[in-house]
């Protein structure tokens, strides 16, 4: 169908901080954040009118510097965080704050979509998370789950545990590590797991990924030269709740089970560069994005390793309410189960809409078939799961 | 056929008349049986519904005389009107003559057929007459057919009881003679004796409580123990042959002694014999060597293809015959035959060991060790630290040692295999054998698994490294086997596959063979794999270093460029090295464009210089959108590069793989630092060099160009300050560096 083709959306600016907007579960929505160094940097906030194939943007202007990474409350549609660099002439430093977008906004309501760039709104500051004395922020983690109250950041080799209080105007550090080690250790990427209670997260700091307990601020599990080299992202199956991606510089997307990490459950390798994201899809986490600097972003179906490795099973009472209605198809539902097609893990669509490199893939808060990618030219494109597949997952 | 019709039509037509039918509307009852009348006669009704009713029609159905008259009255002259009726008065008189004839004929059938009717009426009546004869006649036989059988009967009672007497008395008869009998055949034919025994037992047995029969019962018995006892000395005979042992006890088995314990009997028996011709073989070979030192020992008594033959004929036919027969004897129950069987085969085929590895006088010849352990030599060669000045030994010496000495071990174990089936040899000539060996063994067994085994290890060396901890393949190894491999699937394959054929010419009906195609495919396969890793492999190392160059220094606070980073030195030294470690083992490859290098060169250092920046309008506030139209159109028209994809068999595919990695890794290494002036201006100078430098190795120097003007596009973006630096400023500095 001719709604299947690709949304595209482009930015004036540089971009890498791509996010949906995980509070809201109605509409469809992503904020992305640019990259500028002369000029204002801006949130875009961008809705997608699923039904009439419409993008819709508010800008918010980011005044405080280039925006390196992005991520939105769990809780509070209207609370998010970034990373941004704060930029003198002798000295970089990435700084992380919390802010909330105006109160329309938040749910994206608009006047007009023409003028709105003409009426920016600017961000309403929370806090800043305070990082002098532990290194640039390399990202925000919100608690999955979570009442929004407690953030995690990576700053240079520290993980920084925040309670945010007054209704998050303040920024408490409760507890924080370091990693130590020879050399300059620096994470690159982290993540919250959403099982154990959302006591576990796991970074990536060059070719090793870690995990570590929230609660005693412990290193939980550790592999060493998980790729060949850098790891760029990490994400955590949504289903199952020792499985891990990760992807890097080695042009590979690996899925591991922390309980046992000296070999990768399976290996992917369809990109021609390195990968920079890689994100299960929240619902069906078959479905695996990844985005990478060959401009390309790759759909895969990994269901060998999924929680449904046998797909969706169709009982006898279903079955027979099924006979019921379509007498004609009677000869071929006659089977205990209806078990679809050979499942095989497959690349089921590579996406080449992007002309750059693309830094970030996001899927949908609110859609479990709609994602986003965002290539450094500033192009968001928004995709869809291609319609044959959804239908195979969900009938 | 027409006059019957007309007949059946004329009769039925009489039986319907308006009286019959008895008030029914007179029509119907004439103008039914009139139907099939027209059918036959009249026009068909399919030509009556395609004409048009024509009432001038005179045969016609829609026949009006009125209007024929009028018509010919009117249209035609007196002449042919006259004309007319005299042939129409004709044609009348010649159907009242048909229909009278017609007429005729039908009465006269008519009439004949009713006398035939009343002459079978008279015949019956007479014929009923004589069937009631019969009936009574019939009765009377039977009654007097059953009168003389119950006469009969009696005495035919008495004739079969005395039958049954004299039968009986007859086996009587024979049972007294069985004791005589057996004794007569126990001594000369025993399997005799054993079949009248086994006659006359279940009948004795069953009688046995009179006492007659008791004592010939006793007798038997004690002739039949008496004939197991005989037998039973005779199982132990050392000289019975595995044709008598299995008789034996075969009739032993008849006398229901027990089979267990003839099992175990005919085991023990079986293995006297066995272990006999095991120690005649062991017997020609040399004592085991138990002092330890190998001494050569003496010539073997027999040549080891007599040995071979002879253990085959001899040893394996008499175990198989063996267990043939226990089987026979025993039943399915196999329990004890296997291990036994197991056992000796076992001894057998140690002793064959013993005799195989006497004849190896060479020492061990395994073709997979000699492989791997020309590759550690190979891999020492490479590894060796060269005294400055002094070259090691070039990568195609290498290559050239490798491939002729593996082709070479490969050829001298064909040869020790070809002794096999040389003319004389008895089991050679076995069609079985035959075809076999030559296709399962020697051509799948030996050659086809050794090419694969060793593209395998050869690919083993490209995938292992992803082993986390296992030490890396050297590159060079890498580009080494990928030559080799290469070789095996251009020439290689297909000289050792028919040197393998016409040596041992494999059979029509054999099994299916591995077509060279599909081998040499494997070891295309083998060759790109390892040369994709080779490129992979240098790429990393060359983009490592970028990424730390550019990772760890301070570009904000960096001063003006005076040199070239030591760094793009580096790169531009190992890159030079690389191309000539490729140089050694492959083939130039095409440039695209060579000859418009200088020229495109100079256009493209001439626009920069000329535009202080082409990145320029990026920074007029005025334009945002500039930079993006100009960076899409010029990605519009430049094609998609794929950074880690797979090289060609050639040194410029090779070299174009590395630059394009290490260079995609300085762009988006570059993207993420924030540079200030002088920082851009470095990387325009380091820009500046590797292009200098590099073109020359590319396939396609817009390649080169193009990646190159991304990263200075990305560093202008990244740049607080951006202001270029003049282009002959450097120009000076690369060429001073």
């Amino acid at each position: 169908m001719e709604d299947d083709a690709p949304v595209i959306y482009g930015l004036e600016f540089q971009a890498r901080a791509l996010t949906p907007q995980t509070a809201e579960t109605d509409a469809i929505r992503f904020l992305v954040g640019t990259q500028s160094l002369r000029y204002d940097n801006q949130i875009h906030i961008i809705d997608f009118d699923d039904e009439n194939n419409i993008i819709n943007k508010n800008v918010l202007l980011h005044q405080v510097g280039e925006i390196w990474h992005i991520s939105t409350s769990p809780a509070d549609k209207g609370v998010l965080a970034t990373c941004y660099n704060k930029t003198s002439d002798t000295k970089v430093m990435t700084c992380a704050a919390v802010w909330r977008m105006p109160k329309e906004l938040e749910s994206g309501s608009h006047e007009s979509p023409d003028d709105s760039s003409s009426n920016t709104q600017t961000l309403e500051l929370l806090c800043h998370l305070d990082n002098t004395a532990h290194g640039n922020m390399a990202c925000v983690m919100w608690e999955p789950m979570g009442d929004g109250k407690k953030i995690i950041s990576l700053a240079d080799n520290n993980i920084l545990l925040w309670d945010l209080q007054e209704s998050s105007a303040k920024a408490v550090l409760s507890s924080s590590t370091a990693l130590e080690g020879k050399g300059q250790l620096k994470f690159t990427s982290g993540r919250w797991s959403p099982h154990h209670n959302c006591t576990q997260i796991a970074t990536a700091n060059d070719t090793t990924v870690r995990g570590w307990d929230t609660r005693s601020m412990r290193q939980i599990y550790c592999i060493e030269n998980a790729h060949g080299q850098l790891v760029r992202d990490l994400d955590f199956n949504p289903n199952k709740q020792y499985y891990l991606a990760s992807c890097g510089d080695d042009c590979k997307v690996k899925f591991w089970d922390t309980r046992n990490v000296t070999e990768p459950v399976k290996t992917l390798e369809e990109h021609s560069h390195w990968v920079w994201n890689v994100r299960y899809n929240h619902s069906h986490d078959q479905l695996i994005l990844t985005g990478s600097s060959d401009s390309r972003v790759i759909l895969s179906n990994m269901v060998s390793i999924s929680s449904e490795p046998f797909g969706h099973m169709v009982d006898d009472d279903e079955l027979s309410d099924q006979e019921d209605q379509h007498q004609e198809e009677k000869i071929s539902v006659y089977r205990p189960f209806r078990i679809k097609e050979p499942l095989q893990d497959s690349v089921i669509a590579t996406y080449e809409e992007h002309e750059d490199s693309v830094y970030a893939v996001e899927w949908s808060s609110a859609d479990p078939w709609l994602f986003a990618s965002l290539s450094y030219d500033g192009r968001l494109v928004i995709n869809r799961v291609p319609r044959a597949l959804k239908y195979h997952i969900l009938l | 056929m027409a006059a019957a019709t007309a007949g059946s039509g004329a009769g039925s037509g009489a039986a319907g008349s308006p009286e019959a039918t008895g008030g029914s509307t007179g029509g119907g009852g004439w103008r039914r049986p009139h139907g099939p009348l027209q059918r036959y006669y009249g026009p068909s009704t399919a030509e009556a519904a395609e004409a048009p009713p024509d009432p001038t029609d005179i045969n016609g159905p829609h026949f009006d005389p009125e209007v024929f008259m009028t018509k010919v009255r009117s249209e035609c002259p007196l002449g042919q009107l006259l004309a007319r009726e005299a042939a129409l008065s004709r044609e009348i008189r010649a159907l009242d003559s048909d229909m009278q004839t017609l007429l005729y004929e039908n009465y006269n059938k008519f009439i004949s057929a009713t006398d035939t009717i009343r002459k079978m009426k008279v015949d019956f009546r007479h014929m009923e007459a004589e069937m009631d004869d019969l009936a009574a006649n019939m009765a009377a036989i039977s009654a007097s057919s059953a009168r003389v059988s119950a006469a009969l009967q009696d005495r035919h009672r008495r004739g079969a009881q005395l039958a049954g007497v004299q039968a009986l008395l007859r086996k009587l008869q024979a049972l007294v003679e069985v004791p005589g009998r057996l004794r007569r055949w126990a001594g000369t034919e025993p399997a005799r004796a054993l079949r009248c025994h086994a006659r006359a037992r279940a009948v004795l047995r069953h009688y046995r409580h009179l006492p007659s029969f008791r004592a010939i019962e006793d007798e038997s018995h004690a002739i039949m123990a008496e004939l197991a006892q005989r037998l039973r000395t005779r199982l132990r005979e050392e000289t019975l042959d595995p044709k008598e042992l299995t008789e034996c006890v075969e009739m032993l088995l008849q006398l229901e002694e027990p089979a267990e314990e003839l099992s175990e009997e005919f085991l023990s028996q079986a293995g006297a014999r066995l272990e006999a011709e095991l120690a005649a073989l062991e017997a020609e070979l040399p004592a085991a060597d138990l002092s330890g030192t190998a001494t050569t020992p003496l010539p073997p008594a027999s040549d080891i293809l007599d040995f071979v033959d002879r253990g085959s004929s001899a040893f394996v036919g008499t175990l198989c015959q063996l267990a043939g027969s226990y089987r026979a004897l025993f039943g399915g129950d196999t329990g004890r035959l296997e291990p036994f069987a197991a056992a000796l085969a076992t001894r057998y085929f140690a002793l064959l060991e013993r005799r195989l590895s006497l004849e190896r006088g060479l020492g061990d010849t395994s073709l997979l060790t000699f492989f791997l352990g020309c590759l550690g030599d190979v891999r020492q060669a490479l590894a060796a630290p060269r005294p400055p000045g002094k070259e090691g030994p070039g990568l195609p010496d290498l290559l050239a040692t490798l491939a002729a000495s593996v082709l070479g071990q490969l050829k001298a174990v064909l040869a020790y295999v070809q002794l096999f089936t040389a003319r004389d040899v008895a089991f050679a000539s076995l069609p079985y054998f035959k075809g076999e060996f030559c296709v399962t063994a020697v051509r799948e067994g030996l050659v086809v698994a050794f090419v694969r085994w060793l593209c395998r290890t050869a690919r083993g060396f490209a995938d292992g490294p992803a082993e986390r901890g296992a030490p890396a393949a050297p590159p060079a190894l890498l580009l080494l086997l990928a030559r080799l491999c290469l070789d095996y699937e251009n020439s290689t394959i297909s000289y050792i596959l028919t040197l393998t054929d016409e040596q041992f010419p494999p059979q029509d009906s054999g099994p299916a063979v591995t077509p060279g195609p599909a081998l040499c495919a494997e070891a295309r396969a083998a060759a790109q794999r390892l040369l994709d890793h080779y490129v992979q492999v240098q790429g990393a190392a060359v983009a490592q270093m970028l990424r730390k160059s550019v990772e760890t220094r301070d570009w904000l606070g960096t001063v003006e460029p005076r040199n070239v980073r030591a760094v793009m030195k580096r790169v531009v030294e190992d890159i030079t090295a690389i191309d000539v470690q490729v140089g050694q083992l492959f083939e130039e490859g095409v440039r695209r464009a060579q000859s418009s290098d200088s020229s495109r060169r100079a256009f493209s250092v001439y626009s920069s210089s000329r535009a202080p920046g082409r990145y320029a309008p990026s920074y007029t506030p005025s334009a945002p959108m500039d930079t993006h139209l100009l960076s899409n159109i010029q990605k519009l028209f430049s094609e998609r590069i794929d950074i880690f994809s797979p090289v060609e068999f050639n040194k410029v595919s090779v070299l174009t793989g590395i630059i394009k990695i290490s260079l995609k890794t300085l762009l988006e290494c570059v993207r993420l630092r924030t540079l200030g002036r002088f920082g851009l201006q470095q990387v325009q100078v380091d820009g500046h060099y590797l292009q200098l430098y590099l073109w020359r190795f590319a396939s396609d120097e817009r390649v080169v160009q193009g990646l190159l003007d991304e990263v200075a596009a990305s560093a202008a973006h990244r740049c607080l300050d951006p202001v270029p630096m003049e282009h002959s400023v450097v120009e000076l500095i690369c060429e001073r560096g």
